[in-house]
């Protein structure tokens, strides 16, 4: 299938680009200010005095001096060296989808990126409208009576449901007693991080022959000390537990709270529904399922939604609507109060918000079936190379987003491993794969998930360049291992970084690590 | 010190000992368990052909990036030199090894350039190279030749398995052999550091595993090179151990109550438990534990017992009168049966099968070939009450819900 396409000879810019603090000219200026007139000058006085003695330096700062064409040149030059290259994403567990160029205006123009939670609410109409149906659209994909958008990203909200959890197990004087969070291992590995982080004691299940714990392990796990069970589903590797409704009232039983993880959602979105399958609260990534973008550690919004009973903990303030007026109710008793500053990343919010107005509910039933039908097909491709494996291959259900595959047979036969094969991807205008969340189960493994947006093209594509990295793997093994050759920089030395005596955050401790007595 | 950062000594250049073991991994492909003793010759019969040395050539192709920064020290031919050669190294030295037939020997002609090599060649050269102050010392080969290995540099010296074997059951190997060579690389840069952890010389029956019983022991343990903690990935099963070993262990230490007699198993993890008291406990034995301090160290299956009747007379306490600390032996995860046959039948039920603490990383657990739990303790109806599921302590508030098989 993959034959028929041509790869394509990337090659990034290379410009040897010194810092900006070696570069420069003493005398040299970007912006020639001129002398203020007297008029001025004698209105304002003695300029210096303005600023407090305290804050006066005492000798202007040591800056590379430069002009403007230099300043933008260095730049533009940076900016190839690592941003050039727009590739084909398909990076797994993410859910990369493109950010439609719609939303992103929308969250720039002035009404809304000149707003400041500070402002009095009936001054905030537009975006807490904007917050209020875009909370009833989330009840409407999961069955929950009221969702927040104040964490920041999807381990915040996470960790909002553990601190809802001990709030709720708190106000029934069983706190001390229900200690105990249940997950299993292929979830992700925040949610037993926000239980420990909460102070709960963790209880990790181990997957079995199809790639998911079996009902007689939870049965086995829970008791009077059960808090209650934070998973996802499908988990890590793509694989949806087929038993989860099960699950959900082995621990309700127990007398547990069930949180559903909806780090991958897109597998099921639109189809089956937190609540129905019985679950007490949820969590939706604005930034990855949503179509806002994801990266970079920039702006992200988690989505927490929870049942009536669970509400009263909610972090405040909750947006409410008394049929002509928005409000910030802050009065809310059994809160467990502030996940964070103001009420989230408003912005991220109104992305999130035009992306459903945009797809619709067919849109995102359709967005479903192309992520599950892509990955399919995707897998399909790359089982076709030499030296991929899949992971639970017992496992013969299809996987739904995305599946984890492992190199191991690759790595036996050629000493090539999946950390080479990474690096060899871009050298054909590939970003990097995801590997997998810690632990490492699967050996050597990769996990691509094709997700709603790119054409079939681009998945062929993908699995064209493997295929021909799999066959320099068997013909010339070096050539992956010393990858990548077409990349700014080619290899980081790792060992610098892990020195402390020679790794440096700031240009005056690199100096004075390079010369220590002067 | 296990976890302890070996700190490069100032203005030298590191010196690097490799020991391959020829014959071993030749069993493996031709569907032999192992080459221990006799079955060299069938494995020759049947067509295998040797792995070790191309395995430490891989290692040697990561190291040979930074030759300029350490010294190698290898033995003749197939033990050692070849693989350096063929890694394009040059100018290493070579120690004298083999002299007229030695121990061990499988086919008796102790000709260590051109033919079989055995047990006695490796630990000569180990002895040799201790001798000429290696700063670590990297062997190609299998359990049975870091058993070789452990013997003489016990956890003097770090080391670190080339993969080549055919049984890889002890925790003392690198994940493949280039990351062997990229362990060792980290070791030798200048002005950079590396993690020591102490890991367990497991081996396994060969005899008894060809006749498809399953019989490991614990034999040693070495300090062996970990992967800095900063690049934890895929690649490093085994960065942070030495943290989740002391986090498992601290969690079972501080849950021991008083009055009660604790009877701690062998294995580094059980033994972190008694460190962490600031008991120094046997790696191999079994000790006993009563509010904090040794009651009996080594003991017999007998010394148990009488343990337990003294615990019985001393009255009631408030939990339970005694609890058994037990690790997870090797890559088969034995808990009972292998390696802790003093903690018997008789003493497991007296204790009851609720009342056992499984403490392991979560590492150690991963890294089971069949992915349970297993017992043996000589008594089947005991076994089958150990069955189902158990928790395994693998750190602090962190437990790990393992299926026990028997």
């Amino acid at each position: 299938m993959t034959e028929r396409v041509k790869l394509r000879d990337y090659h990034a810019a290379v410009w040897s680009e010194p810092v900006v603090m070696e570069m420069g000219y003493p005398g040299r200026r970007g912006l020639a200010i001129p002398e203020a007139e007297d008029g001025v000058r004698q209105a304002v006085g003695d300029a210096e005095q303005l600023v407090p003695a305290s804050m006066r330096r005492k000798a202007p700062p040591r800056l590379p001096e430069l002009s403007q064409p230099e300043v933008l040149r260095h730049y533009l030059h940076l900016s190839q060296q690592t941003l050039s290259m727009m590739g084909i994403n398909l990076f797994g567990t993410c859910t990369m989808k493109y950010n439609p160029r719609v939303a992103e205006q929308a969250s720039m123009v002035p009404k809304m990126a000149e707003l400041h939670p500070y402002q009095d609410e009936e001054t905030l109409q537009g975006i807490l409208e904007v917050i209020y149906r875009f909370d009833e659209m989330c009840r409407a994909v999961s069955g929950m009576d009221q969702f927040v958008f104040q964490p920041g990203g999807g381990s915040h909200a996470a960790f909002t449901h553990a601190c809802v959890m001990r709030g709720y197990h708190g106000a029934r004087g069983e706190l001390e007693q229900r200690n105990e969070v249940i997950t299993t291992l292929f979830s992700h590995c925040c949610n037993p991080a926000v239980a420990a982080t909460a102070g709960f004691k963790v209880i990790n299940l181990m997957p079995e022959e199809n790639g998911y714990p079996s009902v007689d392990a939870l049965k086995a796990a829970v008791s009077e000390r059960t808090a209650g069970l934070m998973t996802v589903c499908p988990n890590d590797l793509g694989i949806y537990n087929p038993h989860i409704d099960e699950w959900v009232k082995i621990v309700h039983d127990a007398g547990g709270l069930c949180f559903y993880d909806h780090a991958n959602f897109n597998g099921v979105m639109g189809l089956t529904r937190a609540r129905d399958i019985g679950f007490d609260a949820c969590m939706y990534m604005l930034h990855k399922t949503f179509g806002a973008s994801k990266g970079g550690m920039g702006p992200a919004g988690g989505a927490y939604g929870c049942t009536e009973e669970l509400a009263e903990y909610l972090p405040v303030p909750i947006v409410t609507y008394d049929g002509s007026t928005y409000h910030l109710d802050y009065d809310r008793p059994d809160s467990i109060g502030k996940i964070r500053e103001f009420w989230g990343n408003a912005q991220v919010v109104l992305k999130a918000y035009a992306w459903v107005l945009a797809m619709g509910a067919d849109g995102i039933h359709e967005a479903r079936e192309l992520s599950v039908l892509g990955n399919n097909y995707l897998e399909k491709l790359l089982m076709d190379i030499k030296g991929v494996s899949k992971s639970f291959p017992n496992m013969t259900k299809r996987r739904l987003e995305m599946t984890r595959f492992g190199w191991d047979q690759l790595t036996q036969d050629t000493g090539v491993d999946t950390v080479d094969i990474q690096h060899r991807m871009t050298d054909w205008g590939l970003d990097a794969y995801w590997m997998a969340h810690p632990p490492p189960i699967v050996p050597e493994p990769f996990t691509p998930e094709a997700g709603e947006t790119p054409p079939v093209e681009d998945l062929e594509y993908w699995a064209a360049v493997l295929e021909h990295i799999a066959s320099e793997a068997y013909s010339n093994p070096e050539v992956v291992k010393t990858s990548p050759h077409r990349q700014a920089v080619h290899r980081v030395d790792f060992a610098a970084l892990q020195d402390p005596a020679r790794r440096a955050m700031t240009w005056r401790a690199h100096l004075k690590k390079r010369n220590p007595e002067g | 010190m296990a976890g302890s950062p070996e700190e490069k000594k100032p203005g030298g250049v590191r010196k690097v000992g490799l020991i391959v073991n020829p014959i071993a991994g030749m069993g493996g492909r031709v569907g032999l368990k192992g080459t221990d003793g006799a079955i060299l010759s069938t494995a020759r019969a049947l067509g295998a052909v040797p792995q070790a040395g191309v395995k430490a050539a891989r290692a040697l192709r990561r190291l040979a990036l930074s030759a300029d920064e350490f010294e190698l020290l290898t033995c003749p031919g197939e033990m050692g030199a070849v693989a350096a050669q063929s890694a394009g190294l040059s100018g290493f030295d070579v120690v004298e090894v083999g002299d007229g037939p030695l121990e061990g020997d499988p086919l008796g002609d102790g000709a260590p350039e051109d033919g079989p090599t055995g047990p006695g060649h490796t630990k000569e050269a180990a002895c040799e190279m201790m001798r000429r102050g290696v700063d670590l010392l990297l062997f190609a080969g299998g359990d049975g030749t870091a058993r070789d290995i452990a013997d003489v540099v016990g956890v003097e010296v770090p080391t670190l398995g080339i993969p080549a074997g055919v049984k890889i059951y002890s925790g003392v190997f690198a994940t493949t052999p280039e990351n062997a060579g990229n362990l060792a690389v980290l070791f030798v840069a200048a002005g950079t550091s590396t993690t020591l952890r102490e890991a367990e010389v497991v081996d396994v029956d060969e005899e008894a595993m060809r006749q498809g019983r399953l019989s490991a022991s614990l034999y040693g343990s070495m300090n062996v090179l970990v992967a800095p903690q900063m690049v934890a990935g895929p690649k490093s099963g085994g960065a942070g151990d030495v943290d989740a070993v002391a986090s498992a262990a601290r969690d079972v230490a501080r849950a021991m109550e008083p009055g009660c007699l604790y009877i701690v198993g062998p294995g580094t993890t059980t033994r972190a438990v008694t460190r962490h008291l600031n008991l120094d406990g046997t790696l191999l034995g079994v000790d006993a534990i009563l509010d904090g301090q040794f009651v009996g160290t080594d003991l017999s299956e007998q010394q148990i017992l009488e343990l337990l009747d003294e615990a019985d007379s001393r009255g009631s306490v408030e939990f339970a009168r005694a609890r058994i600390v037990v690790g997870v032996i090797g890559g088969q995860g034995y808990i009972f049966g292998r390696g802790n046959q003093q903690i018997g039948p008789e003493v497991i039920r007296r204790v009851g099968t609720d009342h056992i603490a499984v403490v392991a990383t979560a590492a150690k657990l991963l890294s089971l070939t069949r992915g349970v739990l297993l017992v043996d303790t000589g008594d089947p109806e005991l076994d089958r009450d150990l069955e189902g599921f158990r928790r395994v302590v693998v750190g602090v508030d962190q437990e790990t819900l393992f299926r026990v098989e028997s």
